[in-house]
């Protein structure tokens, strides 16, 4: 092919700045008609002739081994057409390289109450429940580890023979800079305890796939899956299968939020049943077994202290935290990563310390929810910054805004910036919400509080290393000036499919609506690595730009001839390819495509991105470098009636720095989205267990697991801020995730401005409120939160000299008899500051 | 006692046509409409009547199809989001969903499609503390509600006749 390979850096500049035809504006979603005619198929709408269903029987206990399984009765019910256990599938597999520690069904041991031990196919559901009944399993009682602090406290018995010793998966101590320094010529040092509480994605979509086994050795899965991607790798390695012999095809997933971002046990057994019976075999998970597979928000607990000078000006920040993991190790590792690796991209941060450890538990596995990783400490962060700005007698705005990170620099753990919309976000939500005039002044019981936060746009690191592209995509012109655009992105309601209808529909001067997209199938499309840490637009985007203007150039080429043009003189949009400076001149786009298929053959092109290399070069660097970041500040309005602790929140004000609107509907529904996820997890939702009763989840309903209605969801005040980021495709940044980060925190601080009490922990129920208003009234410390941090075993820090100090982003060796580091927390016995009201 | 799965057969209205449909008695509304009528329109998301993904219209109500015995419908009319478009012509609801994107993933968006035309079939007018009223029995987990609230105020005002269009802070926010 004669064009040119272009990447991000080289594309000529005025893609940032150009008027668009069809980028940002708000355009209704191709898939939307078939979603309001109830015509879009998901994974439990998919019916095959001789279909078998699945079930999948779960243990009943957090944390044992598996003395034996008999089978035999369950394998002779009538309608029964095969029984599975864990022998039948000994491989394991992870969504990381490095915690492939899961199985299927479990061979020897159960690690949490809903771990899958053996499955069933028969002729109906309600012959394969029956056939459950009838499975003999003899466990053996194990003591289970409850939460984050007892695994700390209890070594043994140990629930994973692997990690980092006892019952801790993880360990991590990143030193950036001296901080001890840093502390010591700050004029005020602050220490804060924070607790996230654990929450789930409840998508509205029950997980559910369908297995289809054809006599040449070919199996067919779909499923209601974020990243076929991985689904086929962990089917290729369970089943020792060709990955050539395993087509994925993600359905449109109704709703997502991470939680269908794992390779899932039902979707490797209804695989194998299917190859075992030669039948379509079908599972749809039961609500109460979504709350099973889980991988949602990690239980957190944080320790941060922050040294600052009279004018906010941060000089060293450390920061702690102990993740609840529950029983598998998911995405754990790099969640763990996430808690540490953003506290220095918002305000500028010289010195940093971060230690992050996460424990095994005998809960459902937590993973990657919706801000993976970093909502916990972005509410430690934002609460702790609103202290320290009382602290000062600083406005908490005008501290945020005075340290800024700037933009095209560098943090002191050597994550890039690019475009920083931060500060117009701020002053945005300051204004609109009238600050100035509420902060400190409103009555008692009215409160307004103030949060900011960022968030990666795609991570620059693959889960699995390697030099290939994170996001393929390919594109076919049609002589009727139809454009089919194949890429592996998963629609999970997003709008990703939109995002490729739009940039290609922008390039190639055509209706979005011209343009048909297949996407999420690893048989028909190239791979893209799936929906999840907000990198689809940027990724697919790119790739997608790249495909448009190699087709673009083609079609141009010939197009010239025949107008007698140099092809830098054409332009394209309205479905035509016209002269620029005599738009009467040209070719219908249909006829220009003829041109170039008579000439060159099918006119098909394809794009790939791969993130720019990042600079950090140390262990662990791989969590936090994203080709650009989004920006969001929030500000929250709440009533809360002290006789009762009941929080409403009337209102949010949410500005998001998105770089640059692909779709306009699109993006202000993600950041609506965001905003009420975020108020869920600022006021109610839990994922709670009696952890002397078993360790079984306490609520794993719909009903009972609250989540706002429409009678708890706020108004909200969105304000789009475009700070286009050259990496960005026209300069797109994320907007499914950062908008939710803000919230908790903006309700926490304004709780405090409201009644005076520090809830500092999520989510802030009125039991807590209550609590500490009591406390507040008995001359206590007006708080509710947590009081210790538990003493870990820490492994020596790596050093890592932040870029001001020099350095190339390596780890510099360790010095013997250094220092031991900084633990053992403490929290101040007061808390300074408080109003008197 | 004739076996627990022999089919009982009904006559029932669905999206105004008659229709007969054999099924195992002991089977839901929701089942008997996705499983032996085809109509995979309607979705489910707990099966226990907490999350108002099933609903469908029966003699114009908004009931939970989880929670109705397909037998209970023997005469009634039933309406689906098969039953919305007419003539290959979206309903005001659905144009108004689609346009403001109050339809994310998708999922929950015919109940809350079925649940607004009940709504509008009362209420011509409806105000935002009614529309949120009428809709608190259906769950979301997209679109924080807000578009699904300015495609129903959207649609009820076309309805009405009026040539509304949707506001600029709705699709672009707030300046």
């Amino acid at each position: 092919m004669a064009t040119r390979r272009k990447t991000a850096a080289d594309r000529p500049p005025d893609r940032l700045t150009a008027a668009f035809r069809v980028v940002g504006k708000a355009l209704r979603k191709v898939d939307a008609t078939a979603k309001v005619v109830g015509a879009t198929k998901f994974a439990d709408d998919v019916a095959l002739p001789r279909m078998l269903y699945a079930k999948l029987l779960r243990s009943p206990h957090p944390h044992a081994r598996i003395l034996g399984i008999d089978p035999s009765r369950a394998a002779a019910l009538a309608g029964v057409k095969a029984v599975l256990t864990g022998k039948d599938l000994p491989i394991p597999f992870g969504i990381l390289p490095v915690s492939q520690d899961e199985h299927a069904l479990a061979p020897d041991k159960v690690r949490f109450v809903g771990d899958p031990v053996a499955a069933v196919a028969a002729v109906s559901e309600e012959t394969a429940s029956a056939a459950l009944d009838l499975i003999d399993v003899t466990y053996e009682p194990l003591r289970p580890v409850t939460d984050a602090t007892d695994a700390v406290t209890h070594p043994e018995p140990r629930i994973h023979d692997y990690g980092d010793g006892g019952n801790l998966h993880k360990l991590i101590d990143l030193e950036f800079g001296d901080v001890a320094e840093g502390f010591a010529a700050a004029d005020l040092v602050r220490e804060d305890l924070l607790f996230f509480e654990g929450s789930t994605h409840l998508p509205m979509e029950q997980h559910a796939a369908v297995a289809d086994w054809s006599p040449d050795g070919k199996l067919t899965l779909w499923s209601s899956t974020q990243t076929p991607h991985y689904v086929h790798r962990a089917l290729a390695k369970v089943l020792e299968l060709s990955p050539a012999k395993i087509r994925v095809i993600a359905t449109p997933n109704g709703g997502g939020f991470g939680g269908k971002s794992d390779p899932f046990s039902h979707e490797i057994v209804v695989a194998k049943l299917a190859m075992l019976t030669g039948r379509p075999v079908k599972i749809t998970l039961t609500r109460e077994e979504v709350f099973y597979c889980h991988r949602g928000r990690h239980p957190a607990l944080m320790w941060v202290k922050t040294g600052v000078k009279r004018d906010g000006a941060i000089t060293a920040m450390h920061f702690k935290s102990l993740l609840d993991g529950g029983g598998y190790g998911s995405y754990g590792v790099a969640s763990t990563y996430y808690t540490g690796a953003l506290q220095t991209v918002t305000y500028h941060v010289p010195r940093y310390k971060f230690q992050g450890a996460r424990a095994f538990t005998n809960k459902p596995p937590c993973g990657p929810k919706r801000g993976h990783g970093t909502p916990q400490p972005r509410f430690a962060l934002e609460v702790h910054l609103d202290k320290i700005a009382e602290q000062l007698g600083m406005d908490p705005a005008e501290l945020r805004l005075k340290h800024l990170v700037p933009p095209n620099s560098l943090t002191a753990n050597w994550l890039r910036i690019g475009s920083m919309g931060l500060g117009p976000c701020i002053r945005k939500v300051v204004a609109g919400s009238g600050w100035k005039e509420k902060f400190r002044k409103l009555p008692h019981g009215k409160g307004i509080g103030l949060a900011c936060s960022s968030y990666i746009t795609g991570a620059g690191l693959a889960i699995y290393w390697n030099p290939m592209p994170h996001s393929g995509v390919q594109l076919k012109c049609d002589r009727g000036g139809g454009v089919t655009v194949f890429c592996g992105s998963t629609e999970i309601g997003q709008g990703s499919d939109s995002i490729l209808a739009v940039i290609v529909a922008e390039v190639l001067g055509v209706d979005p609506f011209d343009i048909a997209i297949v996407t999420g199938d690893t048989d028909l499309t190239p791979v893209d690595l799936g929906s999840y840490s907000s990198r689809v637009t940027l990724m697919t985007g790119n790739a997608a730009i790249q495909a448009a203007e190699r087709a673009r150039d083609i079609i141009a080429r010939h197009a010239a001839r025949k107008l007698e043009l140099p092809a830098e003189r054409l332009a394209f949009a309205e479905r035509r390819v016209f002269d620029v400076e005599n738009p009467a001149r040209g070719l219908s786009f249909a006829d220009a495509v003829q041109l170039a298929e008579a000439a060159e053959g099918t006119v098909g092109t394809v794009g790939s991105y791969t993130p720019p290399a990042s600079p950090g070069r140390y262990r662990g660097a791989g969590v936090g470098p994203s080709p650009a970041y989004s920006y969001s500040a929030c500000v929250a309005e709440v009533d809360v009636d002290p006789a009762t602790g009941i929080v409403r929140v009337p209102r949010i004000f949410i500005a998001h720095d998105v770089g640059r609107s692909i779709n306009a509907a699109t993006v202000m529904g993600q950041i609506e989205g965001s905003v009420y996820m975020g108020l869920g997890e600022a006021l109610m939702e839990e994922m709670a267990y009696r952890g002397n009763r078993n360790v079984v989840h306490k609520i794993p309903s719909l009903l009972e697991y609250k989540s706002p209605t429409t009678l708890e969801m706020c108004d909200v005040v969105t304000y789009v801020v475009e700070d286009p980021d050259p990496n960005g495709p026209f300069g797109a940044k994320e907007c499914g995730q950062g908008p939710l980060l803000p919230v908790p925190p903006a309700v926490a601080n304004a709780v405090y401005d409201a009644v005076g009490v520090r809830i500092d922990v999520v989510p802030i129920t009125p039991e807590k409120v209550f609590k500490a208003l009591r406390r507040k009234a008995k001359g206590e410390e007006p708080r509710f939160g947590p009081t210790a941090f538990p003493d870990i075993p820490w492994p020596d820090p790596t050093r890592v000299p932040p870029p001001w100090e020099g350095g190339d982003g390596k780890a510099v060796p360790l010095t013997p008899g250094a220092s031991p580091g900084l633990d053992g927390a403490r929290i101040p016995g007061h808390a300074p500051g408080v109003r008197d009201r | 006692m004739p076996p627990l799965d022999a089919k009982a057969k009904i006559a029932l209205e669905l999206n105004g046509e008659p229709v007969e449909v054999a099924f195992a008695p002991h089977k839901t509304l929701l089942e008997v409409l996705r499983e032996d009528l085809g109509l995979t329109g309607t979705k489910h998301g707990c099966e226990l009547g907490e999350c108002g993904t099933c609903a469908v219209l029966v003699d114009a109500r908004p009931v939970l199809s989880c929670l109705v015995l397909g037998l209970a419908c023997a005469g009634r009319r039933v309406k689906t989001v098969e039953g919305m478009a007419e003539g290959g012509r979206l309903h005001p609801l659905q144009d108004a969903f689609a346009e403001l994107g109050a339809a994310q993933c998708g999922y929950c968006t015919p109940a809350f499609l079925l649940a607004a035309g009940a709504l509008l079939a009362e209420n011509r007018r409806p105000t935002r503390d009614q529309i949120k009223q009428a809709l608190a029995g259906n769950l979301c987990r997209c679109t924080g509600y807000i578009k699904i609230y300015e495609a129903v105020e959207l649609a009820a005002a076309r309805m009405r006749g009026e040539k509304a269009q949707p506001a600029r802070e709705t699709l672009y926010g707030y300046p």
